[in-house]
C-alpha cells in the first residue's frame, strides 16, 4: 500500500497535475453531458469529439505549433460545424438524424486523419503529441495544460450555475421554454457551445472514441440514483472525478496502462453498479421488491384460505393440518410450511405440534384480502359489466395491492354492499 | 500492382459495408453499426490471443460474437434497465472500446495491434501480406481473399434473405403479423455488421468502416427509390470513394483509410445536391419553376 | 379450406393487456360471427389499437386468450390478415406499390422463395380491387395518404384472408378513397370474409357497420348495431372513465405487480 501512500500525498508534481487534469476534465464534462444526457442526445456528443480532430489540424497547421489557444480555436470551429451539417442534412434533406450523426462523425473524423497524417509526413518537429487528441494522454499532462483546463472548467461551471434552472427547464420541457419566452434558440446554441469546449478538453484526456463516455456515462448512473436534476448533476460529477482519480491513480501504479480507457471502465462500472444495484430503478431492486410482492401473496392466499375454511365452521380458529389447506389451494408441501413458518414469524399463524391456526391479528388480515376480492368482484360486475364467473382471476389480484385509501373508495362507491355478486356475504371489519 | 491490391480490397471493403448499410440505415440503426464497430475490439483482441493470429476463424467468431452481445447489451439496458437507446449506445460502445484497448496494452507483448491500426487501419501494408502457394508462387494478399470471401457470404444472405430483411426493414409490425421474425432477422443482421467489421478492421479500422456502412448507403438513398438500385448504387458509391480515396491519399502522402472516408463524405455532399430526385440543387430549381 | 361457417370469427376471452404493467384492457370478453363488418369505436387511448395488436400477437397478453376459427392465431395466421396504421411505417422507404403489395404473399410463400408471375398477378388484381391499378410501379413516397392507405388495403388483399384486422384505415384519406373502401369492404363481407376496423367517426358508424365493438378500456358492448349502438352504450363509452379503475392501474405499475399467469 506504500504507493497508495504515495500517490495521494501528491508530493510529486506530475501525481499532482496528472490528478488534478484528470478529475477536473472529467467532473466539468460529467456536468455539461448530464444536460446533453437529458435532452437525449448523447450521441451529439460523440460526433463532436470526432469532429474537433480536423480542427485541431487545421489549428496546427495555421499557427505551425502546438498553442493550446488556437488549436481550442480550431477544434471549435469544426466541432461547431459538425453540428451545422448534421441539422442541415437533418432538416433539408429526407436522410434521418442518426444516420447524419454517423455520416458527419466518420467523415470529419476522416479527414482529421488525413490531416493528421499528412502533418505527421511534413516532418515539422514541433507536430508530436497532436495524435495524444486520438486516444488521450492524460499521464502526460504539464503545468501549462492544467492551467488551460483550469479556466475552460471554470468556465463550464460557471455558465452552468447561472443557466442551471434554463437549461433544466429545456431539457425538461422546450415547448413551454419556448412558449414562457426564454431566448431558447440561444440556449441551445450556448449549452451546444458547452459541450463542445468539454470535449475539446476532455479528448486530451480520454480521447476521441472515448470521450462519448465521460460526458454521458456518468450522467446515465446518476439517472438511476435521483429524480432531482441538481443531485442529478452533482453525482454525475462526482462519479466523474472519482473515475478521473482512479484512471489517475491506475496508470500510476502501472504506468503501462492507458489512464483515458481505464477512466471510462471505471466510470462505467459505477453505471452498471448503478443499473443493477441502485434502489427503486435498479434491475436487482426490481427482481427483489417482486419477489417480495410474490411472498405477499403466498402469505396472504394461504391466511386466506384459513379463513375460508373458518367461515364454512363458523369458527375461524379451528388448528388444522397442512392437507386441509391443500386441498383447497394447491401447494407443494414444503413451500407451504416455509410460509406458514413465515406466517408464524410475523404472528399471524399460530402452531400446536403439526397443526395451525390463525391468530387474531392473522384473522383481520385474511378478512381484509376476502373483502376486497368480493368488493372487487362486485365492482368488476356492476361497473364494468362483467359476467360473474369472470371476475374471479382478477379479484385474486387487486386483493393483495389496493391501499386503504382505494379500499376506503371502493367500500364508498359500492355503498358498503353486504353481498359479492355469487351471493356470499362481504365481511366488514365493524361487524 | 500494389496499387491495385490496395484499391481492390477498400472495393470489397466498401461493397459489404454499402449492402448492409442499406439495411441499417433505413431501420435507423446507424449508430448501432457505429457501436458495433467499436465495440468488437476486445474480441479482436481475445481471439488473438486465444488463437495466436489474426486470420483464423476464431477470430471471425468470437469477434462476430461480441458484436451480436453488443447489440443485445444495448436492447437489455433500454428494456431491462430502462436506460434511453442513445445512452445505452453511447455506455456500451465506450466501455467494450476502452476494455479493447486496456487489453492491448496488457498484452502489448503478445498481441500484435497498436491503437493507431485499431482506428484507422493499415491498409497500405495488405500487399505484403501474400499467400504463398506450396509451389511458391505468389496467388496475391490475404486480404483480398478474407474480403472476397465475406463479401461472398453477405450476398448470400441478402438474396436469400431477401424478402425477410425487405420486410422486417420497412413493417416490422406487418412481418410479426404473418409470422416473420424480427427479431431473429435482426439478430442476424447484426451478426453480419460484426462479421464485416472484424474483417475489415484491420485493413481500414473502426472509423472507415463505420464511414463506408453509412456514407454509400445514405448517398444511394438520395439517389433512388428503388431498393435494388439502392443497393446497388451504395456498391458504387462505396467502390467510387475507394478508387478516388486512394488517389487522393497518394497524392497527399496522407492515410489512405482518411482519405476513403472523406471521400465518401464529398460523394455524399454532391449526391445531397445534386441528385436528380432529392438534390437540393434541382428542388430548388423546380420550385423557381414554378 | 373454407373455415365452418358456424364457428365464430373471433373469440377474446378475459383479454388484460398491460402497457408497463397498467393495464389498458381489462378483462375484454367477446364474439364475433362471420362475414360481418365490425367497427371498434372508442375515446382516444381506450384500447382500439391495442385490443387488434394483441389478437394478431403483436403486444404480450397480461391474462385471457384469443381464438380465431375456434383455433390459435398460430395455427390459422395465412387466413388472418393486418392493416397497421399508415403513419407506422415510413413512406420515404425506396420501394414501389408492387413491392408492398407483393409482401401480402411473402407469408404464402415461405422462406427463400422469391414472388412469381402468379403472385404479381394476384397482387395487380388486388390493385385492380383498390382502384390503384396504374400506380403498380409508383414509388410509395410518391403516394397520397389515401393512396398508401389504398396500398395497404391491396397488401391485405393480396394475403387472400378471411379476418382483415384493419387499425384505422378511413383515418386522414379523401372522400374517394373513403368511398372505395367500405364499398370494398362490404363485397368481402358479402363473400363470407369478415372485416374488423378499428374507427373515429361516430357519424358513419350505422353506415358502414353491422357489428360494434364500444370500447374504453373495459368492454363497453359488443353486438349487432342496430341493438347496440345506443345514446346510453355512446355516453358510458365516451362518458368519463372509472377514476377508482384508473387508480388502481396506476398502483399496479408503481407497485411492479407481477403480472397474472397466463392461462390458456
Amino acid at each position: 500500500m506504500n504507493s497508495l501512500a504515495e500517490f495521494f500525498s501528491f508530493a510529486d508534481p506530475n501525481i499532482r497535475y496528472v490528478v488534478l487534469g484528470s478529475v477536473l476534465l472529467t467532473a466539468s464534462s460529467a456536468i455539461v453531458g448530464t444536460f446533453t444526457f437529458l435532452n437525449k442526445r448523447s450521441l451529439i456528443g460523440d460526433a463532436i469529439a470526432h469532429a474537433v480532430l480536423p480542427g485541431i489540424c487545421l489549428g496546427f497547421i495555421v499557427a505551425g505549433t502546438k498553442n493550446p489557444l488556437v488549436l481550442i480555436v480550431g477544434a471549435f470551429i469544426t466541432g461547431w460545424l459538425s453540428l451545422i451539417v448534421v441539422e442541415y442534412i437533418n432538416r433539408k434533406t429526407r436522410i434521418k438524424e442518426d444516420t447524419a450523426i454517423g455520416l458527419v462523425l466518420s467523415v470529419f473524423f476522416g479527414i482529421g486523419i488525413l490531416m493528421l497524417t499528412v502533418i505527421q509526413k511534413s516532418g515539422n518537429a514541433s507536430q508530436s503529441g497532436l495524435d495524444h487528441f486520438l486516444f488521450g494522454k492524460a499521464a502526460a499532462l504539464v503545468g501549462s495544460d492544467l492551467f488551460a483546463f483550469l479556466i475552460v472548467a471554470l468556465i463550464l461551471l460557471v455558465v452552468v450555475y447561472v443557466l442551471f434552472k434554463e437549461f433544466a427547464l429545456m431539457a425538461f420541457d422546450k415547448a413551454y421554454a419556448k412558449s414562457i419566452g426564454y431566448p431558447v434558440r440561444a440556449l441551445e446554441l450556448i449549452l451546444t457551445s458547452l459541450i463542445v469546449l468539454a470535449v475539446v478538453i476532455g479528448i486530451q484526456a480520454v480521447g476521441v472514441v472515448l470521450m462519448a463516455a465521460i460526458l454521458i456515462t456518468p450522467a446515465a448512473a446518476a439517472r438511476f440514483w435521483t429524480d432531482k436534476i441538481v443531485v442529478m448533476v452533482l453525482l454525475a460529477s462526482a462519479f466523474g472525478a472519482f473515475s478521473g482519480l482512479t484512471g489517475a491513480y491506475i496508470s500510476f501504479v502501472a504506468p503501462a496502462m492507458p489512464t483515458g480507457p481505464w477512466i471510462v471502465i471505471v466510470i462505467s462500472m459505477i453505471a452498471f453498479i448503478s443499473f443493477f444495484l441502485a434502489p427503486k430503478r435498479g434491475v436487482v431492486y426490481r427482481l427483489i421488491r417482486q419477489n417480495n410482492i410474490r411472498q405477499t401473496i403466498n402469505n396472504e392466499n394461504v391466511l386466506k384460505v384459513l379463513y375460508q375454511l373458518g367461515e364454512e365452521n363458523k369458527n375461524f380458529f379451528i388448528h388444522r393440518h397442512l392437507d386441509e389447506i391443500i386441498r383447497r389451494r394447491k401447494y407443494e408441501k414444503s413451500t407451504l410450511q416455509s410460509i406458514l413458518r413465515r406466517l408464524l414469524n410475523q404472528g399471524y399463524v399460530e402452531q400446536t405440534g403439526n397443526l395451525w391456526s390463525l391468530t387474531e391479528e392473522g384473522k383481520n388480515k385474511a378478512q381484509r384480502v376476502v373483502k376486497i376480492h368480493r368488493l372487487w368482484e362486485l365492482y368488476l360486475t356492476t361497473y364494468m359489466k362483467i359476467a360473474p364467473d369472470h371476475v374471479h382471476e382478477d379479484a385474486e389480484t387487486i386483493e393483495h395491492l389496493l391501499t386503504p385509501e382505494l379500499e376506503a373508495e371502493l367500500e364508498k362507491q359500492l355503498g358498503y354492499a353486504k353481498l359479492d355478486p355469487h351471493q356470499t356475504k362481504i365481511p366488514y371489519q365493524h361487524e | 500492382m500494389n496499387d491495385f491490391y490496395i484499391i481492390l480490397t477498400a472495393s470489397l471493403v466498401a461493397s459489404s459495408c454499402a449492402l448492409l448499410g442499406c439495411f441499417l440505415i433505413l431501420r435507423r440503426m446507424a449508430m448501432v453499426g457505429d457501436a458495433i464497430s467499436h465495440a468488437v475490439l476486445p474480441g479482436i483482441v481475445l481471439a488473438f490471443l486465444f488463437s495466436g493470429s489474426r486470420d483464423s476463424v476464431t477470430m471471425l467468431i468470437g469477434a462476430g460474437l461480441i458484436g451480436v452481445f453488443t447489440t443485445f447489451l444495448i436492447e437489455f439496458f433500454h428494456k431491462k434497465a430502462r436506460l434511453q437507446t442513445d445512452a445505452a449506445i453511447g455506455v456500451t460502445f465506450t466501455w467494450l472500446f476502452a476494455v479493447g484497448v486496456v487489453l492491448i496494452s496488457i498484452f502489448a507483448g503478445k498481441v500484435d495491434l497498436d491503437q493507431d491500426c485499431v482506428l484507422y487501419g493499415e491498409i497500405a501494408y495488405v500487399p505484403l501480406d501474400v499467400i504463398i502457394s506450396p509451389a511458391g508462387a505468389n496467388l496475391g494478399p490475404k486480404a483480398i481473399y478474407v474480403m472476397g470471401f465475406v463479401l461472398t457470404v453477405i450476398i448470400i444472405f441478402i438474396v436469400t434473405g431477401y424478402k425477410e430483411l425487405f420486410l422486417t426493414t420497412f413493417d416490422p409490425a406487418y412481418a410479426s403479423a404473418i409470422g416473420i421474425s424480427t427479431s431473429l432477422w435482426h439478430y442476424l443482421l447484426m451478426s453480419a455488421v460484426s462479421v464485416t467489421t472484424v474483417s475489415s478492421f484491420e485493413s481500414v479500422g473502426a472509423i472507415l468502416v463505420v464511414a463506408l456502412l453509412i456514407a454509400p448507403a445514405a448517398t444511394a438513398y438520395l439517389l433512388t427509390d428503388n431498393f435494388k438500385w439502392m443497393l446497388a448504387l451504395a456498391c458504387t458509391a462505396g467502390v467510387l470513394a475507394s478508387l478516388t480515396g486512394y488517389y487522393f491519399a497518394v497524392w497527399l502522402d496522407g492515410s489512405i483509410a482518411g482519405a476513403i472516408a472523406a471521400m465518401s463524405g464529398i460523394i455524399f455532399g454532391l449526391a445531397m445536391v445534386f441528385s436528380p430526385t432529392h438534390g437540393l440543387f434541382f428542388k430548388k430549381l423546380r420550385q423557381v419553376a414554378h | 379450406m373454407a373455415p365452418e361457417t358456424n364457428v365464430p370469427a373471433l373469440e377474446v376471452h378475459d383479454l388484460t393487456v398491460a402497457f408497463d404493467r397498467k393495464p389498458v384492457l381489462w378483462n375484454i370478453d367477446l364474439v364475433i360471427p362471420q362475414g360481418k363488418i365490425v367497427g371498434i369505436v372508442g375515446p382516444n387511448g381506450a384500447g382500439k389499437s391495442t385490443l387488434i395488436k394483441s389478437i394478431m400477437g403483436l403486444l404480450p397478453l397480461s391474462s385471457g386468450y384469443t381464438k380465431l376459427f375456434d383455433q390459435s392465431l398460430n395455427d390459422v395466421r395465412n387466413k388472418i390478415s393486418y392493416v397497421p396504421q399508415r403513419e407506422s411505417v415510413d413512406w420515404d422507404f425506396p420501394a414501389s406499390v408492387m413491392d408492398v403489395v407483393l409482401m401480402g404473399r411473402y407469408s404464402r410463400l415461405g422462406l427463400f422463395k422469391r414472388p412469381r408471375k402468379a403472385d404479381r398477378d394476384v397482387a395487380l388484381d388486388c390493385l385492380r380491387k383498390v382502384g390503384m391499378e396504374a400506380f403498380a410501379n409508383r414509388q410509395i413516397s410518391q403516394l397520397s395518404g389515401g393512396q398508401q392507405q389504398r396500398t395497404f388495403l391491396a397488401r391485405a388483399l393480396a394475403q387472400q384472408a378471411d379476418v382483415y384486422f384493419m387499425d384505422e384505415p378511413f383515418a386522414g384519406v379523401d372522400a374517394a378513397t373513403e368511398k372505395t373502401i367500405i364499398t370494398l369492404l362490404r363485397t368481402m363481407a358479402q363473400s363470407g370474409k369478415t372485416v374488423i376496423v378499428v374507427h373515429h367517426d361516430l357519424q358513419s358508424v350505422t353506415n358502414y357497420f353491422d357489428w360494434v365493438i364500444m370500447l374504453n378500456t373495459r368492454l363497453i358492448a359488443s353486438g349487432p348495431t342496430a341493438e347496440t349502438f345506443t345514446q346510453e352504450n355512446l355516453q358510458e363509452t365516451y362518458g368519463g372513465k372509472l377514476t377508482l379503475l384508473a387508480d388502481v392501474g396506476d398502483l399496479i405499475r408503481r407497485e411492479n405487480f407481477p403480472q397474472r399467469e397466463k392461462r390458456i
